[in-house]
């Protein structure tokens, strides 16, 4: 499928053009999710597209199935709410670095616990972009945003390994620039049965990128096409790896899935 | 079994989880917090058993947020909480009331502010309930003073929930929540059950946030082929934010209308001995069960005294508390808080009878003796 063919599918077409800004990378990212759906050949009936507040967050609603916005941080709460009531639905839940990382992030590590099937996908672009740029839980230390005047004086969080701590079953980093390789990987964290974490690296070329003088959002892709690597070439030659944004499957696991587990409980009941 | 009924020695607490079942609860998501706990023990123990759901989350923030995933996906949803659960529910209590989810949220009030008394009674959640999320929304409480009456109004929270689309509160008081009384379980003919309107149209037709005549759209459930955006945002008919001020206003208009038009369908009350009375005791939830002793032995000295509770505590009773101050030379609004219901009365009843308050924050149900002390000393 073209796409022109995926949008008049799987797109509100009424809903577009988008609110992000030009250049901004969070749209490479959702035709990555759309593309893994459509290749998994979901039932867009079946599927519900979950979302907290912010830039990426308004991604739901440009999308043709269940999708539900809600308030900022707690996508994954209601998400759970909606797995756990109808096991058969795919959620799917899309957070920025803030909403899921700062005011999400007891939900965060709930559902990576719990290990309840649902796709989490992570638009970081490293700053809060909607409230105007000002640092996030992944603005690196010592770079520059709205409320960081004089540098960040706060460290980043790892975001694949704080989930992979906190028990997801399934982890992944792409960037906007390896979008087709998202696809993939969006594809097997959404088959994964348990809760699956995808950090998808965008750019904001409007607040992060100015700020710290990133350059347009050409040079910000060509960036992570430079400084980004796969997992399995430093697997095999560490060396490889070093100073460079590891990408790709990061960590697969299996153990109970929370929905099952819970299914046990009602079978064991029934008996 | 006596009579054909079924009789069981229960809790307020146990009694909500009761009528919770009885309405179709099919989703229970909490947080443990005194004196509410039971409610979430027993609904784990309960709904597996039935087929349905229970889920502990990590913080009422997220029982909240769960429920309102769930009645999303097409089940009956209930959280349980006591005071500060309550106020950490509040943000998503809005996203039901603005994305016109049915949930049922039971609050047994412990005393505040902050933690204050995690295992005495209180009532000074009143106005919490009615103006605790930030914005102008439709606020439905419930308040029962009886382990009967909370399993009773825990079914009619649950329909009026289904029925206006919004969240509804069961203000339970520890009180009520920990007494234990006779219960009588109904049978299901006995019971009226309302289901969430659905749409009667086509998907491709279907416009998710227009609502029919009674101001309350249609709901299709998520995985039933309507695939609609639902959002906390300001939203025009079709469910998508709008920036246009006048749509904006109108939806706020409507969610508040919905409710506050159809109070003839949900207002309800109890009077004691009121017949004659010249002195008239609001109360509630625990301290109606006082404020009778008191009249009934008043009574007994041939003072012509009597009482209004209010069952429906929000919207408030205003028609019924007008003829009130039609009738009575004074009110005396007793409950365990500062005053926050004889706001209420005062505002609606002042200007024809003199109200007064009798108030107790001390963790303590307010006694007989004390609200008779209260009047004679009025005197």
């Amino acid at each position: 499928m073209d796409a022109s063919q995926l949008i008049q599918k799987y797109y509100r077409l009424d809903k577009l053009p988008h609110i992000w800004c030009p250049g901004c990378g969070h749209g490479i990212l959702l035709n990555s999710l759309v593309r893994a759906i459509d290749n998994l050949g979901l039932n867009k009936d079946e599927v519900v597209v979950v979302s907290g507040i912010g830039c990426s967050s308004r991604a739901p609603g440009y999308l043709d199935f269940n999708t539900l916005h809600t308030t900022h941080g707690r996508a994954l709460a209601f998400a759970t709410g909606i797995k756990h009531a109808n096991p058969n639905l795919h959620v799917i839940v899309i957070m920025g670095d803030g909403d899921s990382f700062a005011i999400g992030g007891n939900h965060l590590i709930h559902a990576c616990r719990r290990n309840i099937d649902i796709t989490a996908i992570v638009f970081n672009n490293n700053i809060y972009g909607m409230t105007g740029g000002q640092y996030s839980p992944t603005t690196p230390y010592g770079d520059l945003a709205a409320t960081a005047p004089y540098g960040n004086p706060d460290s980043p969080f790892d975001i694949c390994q704080l989930a992979k701590g906190a028990g997801a079953t399934y982890i992944a980093r792409g960037t906007a620039y390896h979008a087709r390789e998202l696809d993939k990987l969006i594809e097997r964290g959404i088959k994964n049965k348990g809760f699956s974490l995808i950090e998808g690296l965008s750019m904001c070329p409007t607040y992060y990128g100015r700020k710290n003088r990133k350059g347009s959002a050409v040079d910000m892709l060509k960036f992570f096409k430079d400084n980004c690597i796969d997992k399995r070439l430093v697997d095999n030659n560490p060396q490889l790896g070093e100073g460079k944004i590891l990408i790709g499957e990061l960590y697969k696991s299996t153990r109970p899935e929370y929905t099952e587990s819970y299914k046990a409980i009602i079978d064991k009941l029934k008996e | 079994m006596t009579n054909g009924q079924n009789y069981i020695l229960a809790q307020g607490n146990e009694a909500c989880v009761e009528g919770a079942l009885a309405a179709g609860m099919k989703f229970f998501a909490g947080y443990p917090i005194t004196p509410s706990t039971e409610i979430a023990e027993l609904s784990a123990q309960r709904l597996p058993q039935l087929g349905g759901k229970f889920i502990q989350m990590e913080d009422e923030i997220a029982s909240m947020a769960a429920i309102i995933g769930a009645s999303l996906a097409g089940v009956k949803a209930m959280t349980a909480t006591s005071g500060p659960g309550f106020s950490l529910m509040q943000e998503n209590i809005g996203f039901a009331a603005m994305a016109e989810v049915p949930c049922v949220i039971v609050n047994v009030q412990r005393g505040g502010p902050s933690t204050g008394l995690p295992t005495s009674p209180s009532q000074g959640d009143v106005m919490q309930a009615k103006w605790g999320s930030h914005g102008d929304y439709p606020a439905i409480a419930l308040t029962p003073n009886s382990v009967q009456e909370s399993y009773e109004l825990t079914i009619k929270a649950f329909n009026l929930a289904e029925k206006y689309r919004t969240p509804v509160v069961l203000l339970m008081d520890e009180t009520v929540g920990h007494m234990r009384e006779k219960l009588i379980l109904r049978e299901e003919r006995e019971i009226e059950i309302i289901n969430r309107k659905k749409p009667r149209v086509k998907p491709e037709e279907y416009i998710p946030y227009k609502a029919d005549e009674d101001l309350v759209p249609p709901m299709a459930s998520f995985g039933e082929g309507y695939r609609y955006h639902v959002t906390g945002l300001a939203h025009d008919e079709t469910g998508f934010p709008t920036n246009n001020h006048k749509i904006a206003g109108q939806l706020t208009e409507r969610l508040v209308r919905k409710v506050k038009l159809n109070i003839d369908d949900f207002s309800y009350y109890e009077e004691y001995r009121l017949e004659d009375a010249e002195t008239v005791i609001v109360a509630y939830g625990g301290v109606s069960r006082s404020a009778m002793l008191a009249i009934d032995r008043m009574r007994e000295q041939g003072r012509k005294v009597g009482m209004f509770r209010p069952i429906t505590i929000w919207p408030v009773l205003e028609k019924e508390l007008k003829a009130l101050s039609g009738r009575a030379k004074e009110i005396y609004v007793a409950e365990m808080n500062l005053g926050q219901y004889y706001l209420e009365v005062d505002r609606i009843a002042g200007k024809r009878c003199p109200v007064k308050k009798i108030n107790k924050v001390t963790g303590e149900l307010i006694t007989p003796d004390e609200i008779i002390d209260a009047i004679d000393g009025g005197k």
